[in-house]
């Protein structure tokens, strides 16, 4: 309500700003001349002659100079004629009482936001304020900052990474495990976790880096489910089906019987075709789980098709479109080594052929490889 | 309610811009004088609107309200409390609104203290000023509003560009944008003298002090803004040719033009319709500066296309204003009276000189800003116009207005005597040849040209101090009379003297760190030592330091020159975890006008860092230049007296004849 009585308040005051010279009325001002710009000149030439500035001759020039024009402006003044216009005035009134309001509410009220009121920090920090949930972003946002402060706290890297993770903020998350491992000191489910969000950050790819830290986590301690399950993903995704389904059976076979992610393993092994292992009636868990683990499928089936088309043009190297489209997957996937490498072998396959050579550094060009 | 209120309070300014447009012309036409006062009101209403706006959005980012998406957008609870106010004007919509405030600021010194103008010219300046207002305050409204808010407001701010976080910030873009704006008033002027098919005498008296304002302030941030990139990028450069600062170098020029033009019109009543033109160009430059900058389109021609609401919205005030303003001159210009006349050779003559070669610089400017725009957009082809483009052309021209500039106050008005001069000016011409052949002698080897440019620079300085010297009687009359003769001299002939000898200074900076600048560039483990220009830096350690907003690493020099310890330099890195991003701050030691630069790079593993270290001779004089051109100004600016040109009387034989 105050705003209303403020927002009112203002327009009055603008209103007025139109209408108060108008009800003045027309008297004339002091206003300024020629006549009088040029008698204050001649007046500044006495002044300088006086100051010893300029010499009697120039003076006397000038001052001829001035008079001409003097006698001119005087000859020409526009005479004021303060005809008072009462129609256009009151038509002026009219435009400042109604125009200008309706000019200012048709402007703001698309644009403003009259019922939100201002959320100064401090009032905030006080915890006042309803409609402020405190949400999981705000909350994250404050251990931030306090960490921001406090860079060594390392309980609170340890918090704050799992829920970066779960907002899907990957990157702050790979950073907030590594200073939780700078300041809390090596463990392997720490390392794992690291490993588990470097491979989330590349859109579920086990990159070189994140393997580093799931060989590191396995290292110091060789049962870690997690370590093992992504050395697994690792295997498979470069193509070592053999290897992962080993990795996998091991892991099996040591997890207790009611370790919650004896599911996903499971599907994975029966993806990567590790024989010998019937998977178990689909329990809803299971259903539930491979819902989890879309991303890693999807990853999975994609690499599938990439190998069969690297395959393929190994043995027929003519196709200039399956070359630039085997270096957009792997640039897609964040393998940008195997992409450089592809497009050497394109470039030797192609070698012989001028046109298809000019095609393929066209199209490489476009992906922002070198052309 | 902050925030909502100064949201209105800008609206309110629009409406009452809308009014102060129509209604004073109309009142003009009409002869009524209550009609044509409405525009004094008006203006001054709509000051205090569009400064109760700006103030609300200060207070909001000083209270850090992150449900204004502006603050959110470029505030950080933790930014120093200088920083959350400069911040304001750190972004596009608050540095919009700072314009369109000190748009408002002029128009309402114009009310206030416009009594002694016509009442009619009056009217139509400040509803030229009016049509201005309303366009940007309809840009601000419409396409880069800083008051609309966030319903849910987060906690945090993303915080503002790191590299903006300095105070520079807070000096570089209001005095530039009081430079950019104050040409408006020259500009509103001259539209009014079209408008009204006349020019007032006082037309001048009016329009000379305030192109000499927003003169010196566009001084003053052209050469804040450069001194700021050169400690602030770490590069050690001050001057770049980018599109960004040519925005602000071209009304430079043709504002400097425009400020001798009307000094001749004031004092002589002569190029009338010229001063116009440039007023109106001078402008017009300003809001082609503001549409480069603010559209985004110097970035790239392609991201301009992407999101082109800002910047076809300029575009459009743009063509509107200067499209308008030009076919209003070329209709009306040919009805002006013209003034007065004069010989080639005099005063007025120099000045044309000046003029023209102002505007040519301006126009080779132009056309190097603009070019690399047009291929992009109509060849789809990237290019960059840089310094080989400007030294083959700006600086030849420069050098010929640098030649000239000692003649022109030594010349009289109306008939000069150009010989007379010269012969006055052999003083200086030698003092700057010896100081060519001195220079040339001891140094052997850098460009040629260098102490030739020196030479050049000192003549520039010493014209003045001849002009000066024999106008008090330096050397002629006894000190005493010398000193009462300096004091009687108006303020005016002092500021001219002051503003042409910094122009010799600031060339002398500008080659000698071009020429003699010395760079060490290396990585440096702690107790290292490297030598430059004579001095021994040794890099004595790393440290971390946490800052407000930041955290950064300092390393630490220790300066000793021929075994004399002198200081400790502390360049640092700062790293800005908001934004993710990081800067680096230069360590300056200043030696006289000449100064160390250290500026750091990255941390190799094995805890050795990449250290630029450059030796800037005479570098300050760069900056020292422009400083003492606005000192110059100022003076001349506090000299309220008439300015009166008396001409030289013609010879008998010359009276004769008809003047020219």
């Amino acid at each position: 309500m105050t705003l209303w009585f403020v927002f009112a308040l203002m327009t009055v005051a603008a209103i007025f700003a139109v209408l108060w010279p108008l009800g003045r009325g027309g008297r004339p001002d002091n206003q300024g001349s020629d006549v009088a710009v040029y008698k204050d000149q001649l007046a500044e030439i006495e002044r300088d002659l006086a100051a010893g500035l300029i010499a009697a001759p120039e003076a006397e020039a000038a001052r001829i100079e001035i008079s001409c024009r003097l006698l001119a402006a005087a000859g020409s003044e526009p005479m004021p004629a303060p005809d008072s216009s009462l129609k256009w005035r009151r038509a002026a009134s009219v435009l400042a009482l109604v125009g200008l309001p309706l000019v200012a509410v048709a402007i703001y009220v698309p644009l403003g936001s009259p019922a939100l009121r201002d959320f100064p920090l401090a009032q905030r920090q006080r915890g006042a304020g309803p409609g402020m949930a405190q949400s999981l972003e705000n909350l994250v946002a404050q251990v931030q900052q306090h960490l921001e402060k406090n860079p060594t706290d390392g309980r609170g890297w340890n918090v704050l990474a799992p829920v970066l993770e779960r907002l899907g903020r990957f990157d702050e998350a790979v950073r907030a495990y590594r200073n939780s491992l700078t300041y809390n000191g090596e463990s392997p489910e720490r390392r794992a976790d690291l490993g588990e969000a470097i491979t989330a950050a590349a859109g579920g790819v086990v990159t070189a880096e994140a393997k580093a830290e799931f060989e590191r986590a396995h290292a110091l301690s060789a049962d870690d489910p997690k370590a093992n399950y992504f050395l697994g993903l690792a295997a498979e995704q470069d193509g070592r089906k053999e290897d992962a389904a080993n990795i996998w059976r091991a892991l099996l076979a040591k997890a207790p019987a009611d370790a919650p992610w004896r599911p996903l393993v499971q599907t994975s092994l029966a993806r990567v075709g590790g024989g010998g292992v019937t998977l178990p009636a689909l329990s809803d868990e299971t259903i539930a789980a491979t819902k989890e683990m879309n991303d890693g499928d999807r990853n999975a089936m994609i690499r599938g098709m990439v190998e069969r088309l690297a395959t393929r043009l190994r043995q027929n190297g003519d196709d200039v479109e399956g070359w630039l489209r085997l270096v957009r997957a792997y640039l897609v996937m964040g393998d940008r080594d195997k992409a450089l490498g592809a497009t050497t072998d394109a470039r030797q396959a192609v070698a012989g052929d001028a046109e298809r050579l000019r095609q393929l550094n066209e199209g490489l060009k476009n992906l922002g490889l070198d052309g | 309610m902050i925030a909502e209120a100064g949201h209105y309070a800008l609206v309110l300014a629009l409406a009452l811009a809308l009014i102060q447009s129509f209604v004073p012309v109309m009142g003009a036409r009409l002869r009524d004088p209550a009609l044509m006062n409405v525009a004094r009101s008006t203006a001054l209403a709509q000051l205090l609107f569009v400064g109760a706006s700006f103030v609300a959005l200060v207070t909001l980012h000083v209270n850090s309200d992150f449900s204004v998406a502006n603050v959110y957008e470029n505030s950080h609870s933790m930014k120093p409390l200088i920083y959350k106010i400069t911040g304001v004007w750190g972004n596009h919509e608050g540095s919009m609104l700072l314009w369109v405030s000190i748009l408002a600021l002029f128009g309402g010194l114009v009310a206030a203290f416009g009594n002694n103008l016509p009442l009619s010219l009056h009217a139509h300046v400040l509803a030229v000023q009016a049509w201005i207002a309303s366009a940007f305050y309809l840009f601000i409204l419409i396409t880069s509003n800083p008051f609309l808010r966030i319903a849910n407001p987060p906690i945090e701010g993303r915080d503002l560009n790191p590299v903006l976080q300095d105070i520079g910030l807070a000096v570089h873009p209001p005095m530039l944008y009081l430079g950019y704006v104050g040409f408006s008033i020259s500009f509103s002027f001259a539209i009014a003298a079209l408008l009204e098919g006349r020019i007032d005498a006082a037309w001048a008296r009016w329009v000379r002090p305030w192109t000499l304002m927003a003169w010196i302030f566009l001084t003053l941030g052209i050469a804040m803004g450069s001194y700021w990139a050169y400690y602030e990028l770490g590069w050690g450069g001050w001057w770049f040719w980018d599109p960004v600062e040519n925005a602000s170098l071209m009304p430079w020029l043709a504002g400097t033009a425009l400020l001798h033009s009307a000094l001749v019109m004031e004092k002589r009543n002569a190029l009338k319709v010229w001063t116009i033109l440039l007023s109106i160009l001078t402008f017009s430059l300003s809001l082609l500066g503001t549409f480069l900058v603010r559209s985004g389109v110097i970035t790239s021609v392609h991201a301009f296309a992407n999101d082109p609401t800002r910047g076809v919205f300029i575009l459009l005030i743009l063509c509107l204003f200067i499209g308008g303003s030009l076919s209003l001159f070329a209709g009306r210009a040919t009805s002006l009276k013209q003034g007065g006349l004069f010989a080639p050779i005099s005063r007025e003559g120099a000045l044309v000189l000046n003029n023209l070669l102002l505007t040519v610089a301006c126009a080779v400017v132009l056309f190097g800003t603009l070019y690399p725009l047009a291929m992009e957009v109509l060849a789809d082809f990237k290019m960059s116009v840089g310094a080989p483009f400007y030294n083959l052309t700006f600086v030849p021209l420069f050098a010929l207005l640098l030649l000239a500039v000692p003649f022109g106050p030594m010349l009289a008005w109306k008939r000069g005597d150009l010989l007379g001069v010269t012969q006055r000016l052999l003083a200086a011409g030698v003092a700057g040849l010896v100081v060519v052949a001195i220079i040339w002698a001891w140094t052997r080897g850098g460009s040629a040209l260098a102490p030739l440019a020196i030479g050049l620079g000192v003549f520039v300085i010493a014209g003045p101090v001849t002009d000066m010297a024999e106008r008090t009687g330096l050397f002629r009359l006894p000190f005493a009379t010398t000193l009462h003769r300096a004091r009687g001299l108006p303020r005016s002939a002092w500021g001219t003297a002051f503003a042409h000898a910094g122009l010799g200074v600031a060339l002398i900076g500008i080659v000698c760190e071009t020429t003699w600048n010395s760079e060490y560039i290396a990585t440096m483990k702690p107790n290292d030592v490297a030598e430059v220009a004579g001095y021994e830096l040794k890099l004595d350690g790393l440290l971390e330091r946490q800052g407000p907003n930041y955290r950064e690493m300092v390393a630490q020099f220790n300066v000793s020159s021929g075994g004399e310890a002198l200081s400790l330099m502390t360049p640092s890195k700062r790293s800005f975890t908001t934004r993710g991003s990081s800067t680096t701050e230069a360590a300056l030691l200043t030696r006289g006008a000449s100064q160390l630069y250290i500026s750091l790079g990255d941390v190799t593993t094995e805890g050795a860092i990449a250290v630029r270290i450059y030796h800037k001779p005479f570098v300050l004089l760069i900056w020292w230049g422009p400083v003492l051109m606005a000192f110059g100004g100022m003076l001349s600016l506090s000299d309220r007296r008439l300015r009166v040109g008396a001409p030289k009387p013609a010879r008998a034989k010359q009276r004769l004849q008809p003047a020219e």
